[in-house]
């Protein structure tokens, strides 16, 4: 038994040729958000604090695609979507479709404390938030140039919108492209938290995918699908939402440790390779009992981890971490 | 292979005091229903086709919650929303936020043939019905004088403002119990509206799917999402069986009670009535639903712990059964 803490910021074809600066700013931000979650978690925050704090900080970061940094529909606008669920009491909040939130997460939040609903969207999302005073931007705060200019990409090769995670295809991998800096296609961030008396909650946030038709839900805001928590265990998902949906990933990890009695790891494994396509899923997940795991499917996921026991992990790559340094 | 098998709902919690001609108008459109499938089935048509053109008629009628008929939000407008479900392959599709398309359970289908997503919701999804060219009608359509009732007296009842999950601390809840009147979702039996249409069926092939639709809860705040558009929660088929959900929504979404009937059919071995009832029992918890399923050999099976499920099934041996109470 013990706290444990893991992060994500979205799986997908995230080539190793990366350009060290861009890396190491994602780096950087993956340990700030770890070395944040684990003062909070030390500070006896409960995981669900633990959980909408840390998406909250990765949202307002400009490098991954979630609130600042969101990648665009088709028409150029931003449709940002979020659920979070405590494992304790089961409770969830979810919302789609939304353009002037700035931390969608927390709007989540209040849609599971204070509405007997569970996912509010669109319109009615929006209104809710000015009912509950939330912090609102003009829709230009969350657009950068970099995902302009990717989507402008994607409309070109008009192959993204099958399936993002595909990079545009460059002849020569080693002459620099302008803006292919590889992840540009990736989405999704969450965090997933225990503490030391075995309460869970998962979170997970995202822009979702460039070039989207307006008006499409991924995985993210579906409970079972990219967020779930229960009793066992918390787990957020990233990758091909349509895949995830699918294959309610963050669901079927729970529901193998409790109907087939699999360990965590053997659970997410499970459901990385058996369940979810080749190049499509990835998923941070944590147990009661303080065990972490992060499989994924796809060349890389943004991703860290840290345990009571001292353990800590920031990687992108399979078998490539990095000191974590927390 | 135990030949075809089909399910249709009409939603679950029923008033007890339903007037006897209600009862036998809704006994006769689940009786249409069935036979419109069987009739399906018969000429070999693919499961998937069978739940969407028997969920399109549910629709159609106005009888029960969804297309014409549904539930009206605290607006007094329609907000509609449904999923579909294949079994082979496990593609889906849903809408949510429909206010013009005459039968959403279509446009979920074409979501899932013919766009790159799963999942389209509010004008991101009424945009791709006209590209699609399918039926579109004035929102008035939907909107009947019963619902119009119906809406004033939820109103007046404001308890959709009361949060039905969150126990009174310190109150004993057994004496409370008494002391109310059966309620389903909030509101008091008597305006309660069954929350949805669905349909599951097996074909001679072995093939599942499952179709589920809803105007959801009656005075929702606009861009309320509920179970019926959520694969896992609402709708969810795979090779093992296809199921169906109803009722309270957000007790549907955070058991995932459709993909758990088929979780604990693959990870603990359950037969499908087994799945079903333990899904009712042990699922739910304290919240009203029922469901309806088919195996993949053909089996049919529901269940539910509301007051009531507006149902009816049939097998290829000629077994045949409509029924509202238990």
């Amino acid at each position: 038994m013990g706290w444990a803490i893991a992060l994500h910021g979205g799986a997908g074809d995230i080539p190793r040729s990366m350009p060290s600066e861009r890396r190491e700013l994602r780096e950087a931000a993956l340990r700030h958000c770890l070395h944040m979650g684990v003062e909070a978690i030390k500070a006896n925050r409960s995981p669900l604090d633990v959980a909408e704090l840390i998406v909250r900080e990765l949202e307002d970061n400009p490098h991954f695609n979630a609130g600042k940094g969101s990648v665009l529909t088709s028409n150029g606008t931003v449709e940002m979507e979020a659920s979070i669920m405590d494992g304790n009491t089961m409770k969830c909040g979810a919302v789609s479709g939304l353009t002037t939130v700035k931390n969608a997460i927390s709007l989540a939040r209040l849609v599971m404390d204070k509405t007997p609903h569970i996912y509010l969207a669109f319109n009615g999302a929006e209104a809710f938030a000015k009912q509950q005073g939330v912090e609102t931007v003009d829709s230009s705060h969350f657009i950068t140039p970099e995902n302009i200019e990717r989507l402008k990409q994607a409309k070109e090769t008009n192959t993204v919108q099958i399936d993002y995670t595909q990079r545009v295809e460059v002849k020569d991998a080693s002459l620099p492209v302008p803006n292919e800096d590889g992840d540009s296609q990736i989405g999704t961030v969450g965090c997933v938290a225990v503490d030391s008396h075995g309460n869970l909650a998962a979170a997970t946030s995202t822009g979702g995918l460039v070039n989207k038709m307006v008006g499409r839900i991924g995985d993210t805001p579906v409970i079972g699908a990219g967020t779930y928590a229960n009793s066992y265990c918390a787990v957020s998902a990233t990758g091909k939402g349509e895949a995830i949906i699918r294959a309610t990933v963050a669901r079927d990890v729970a529901a193998l440790m409790e109907f087939k009695g699999l360990s965590l790891e053997e659970a997410a494994k499970h459901v990385i390779e058996e369940r979810a396509p080749k190049f499509t899923a990835g998923l941070v997940a944590v147990s009661a009992s303080g065990e972490v795991a992060m499989p994924f499917n796809t060349t890389g996921m943004f991703r860290a981890c840290a345990t009571e026991d001292g353990y800590t992990e920031v990687g992108i790559w399979p078998n490539e971490t990095c000191d974590g340094e927390v | 292979m135990g030949g075809w098998a089909i399910a249709v709902h009409g939603g679950a919690g029923v008033d007890p005091n339903l007037p006897k001609e209600r009862q036998e108008e809704a006994k006769q459109l689940l009786t249409r229903c069935l036979n419109l499938g069987i009739s399906a089935l018969r000429s070999s048509l693919p499961a998937i086709h069978v739940v969407e053109l028997v969920v399109r008629e549910l629709e159609s009628d106005p009888l029960f919650n969804s297309g014409r008929g549904s539930a009206l939000t605290e607006k007094g407008t329609v907000e509609m929303e449904a999923s579909i479900m294949d079994g082979p392959g496990r593609r889906c599709g849903a809408v949510s936020g429909v206010t013009t398309v005459k039968n959403p359970i279509s446009l979920a289908r074409l979501v899932m043939e013919k766009s790159p997503h799963s999942y389209l919701a509010f004008s991101g999804a009424e945009e791709f019905a006209k590209q699609q060219g399918v039926e579109m009608v004035d929102n008035d359509y939907f909107i009947t004088e019963d619902n119009v009732g119906m809406l004033k007296l939820a109103k007046e009842a404001n308890s959709i403002l009361f949060d039905y999950r969150i126990p009174i601390i310190g109150s004993d809840s057994c004496s409370a119990a008494v002391e109310n009147p059966i309620q389903m979702n909030g509101l008091p039996i008597s305006i309660y509206a069954p929350e949805t249409v669905g349909c599951v069926v097996v074909d001679g092939q072995g093939r599942c799917a499952a179709a589920t639709s809803t105007g959801g809860l009656m005075n929702k705040k606009l861009g309320r999402i509920g179970d019926s558009p959520l694969i896992g929660a609402g709708t969810y088929a795979c090779d093992l069986c296809g199921v169906s959900c109803t009722g309270e929504g957000e007790a549907i979404i955070r058991g995932t009670l459709a993909r758990d009937v088929a979780a604990v059919m693959e990870y603990k071995g359950l037969g499908l009535q087994e799945a079903v009832d333990f899904v009712i029992d042990k699922r739910l918890d304290g919240g009203k639903a029922g469901l309806i399923a088919v195996s993949g050999t053909g089996e049919v099976a529901y269940g539910f712990n509301s007051v009531g499920m507006f149902r009816g099934c049939a097998t290829q041996d000629g077994f045949m059964e409509v029924g509202i109470w238990e």
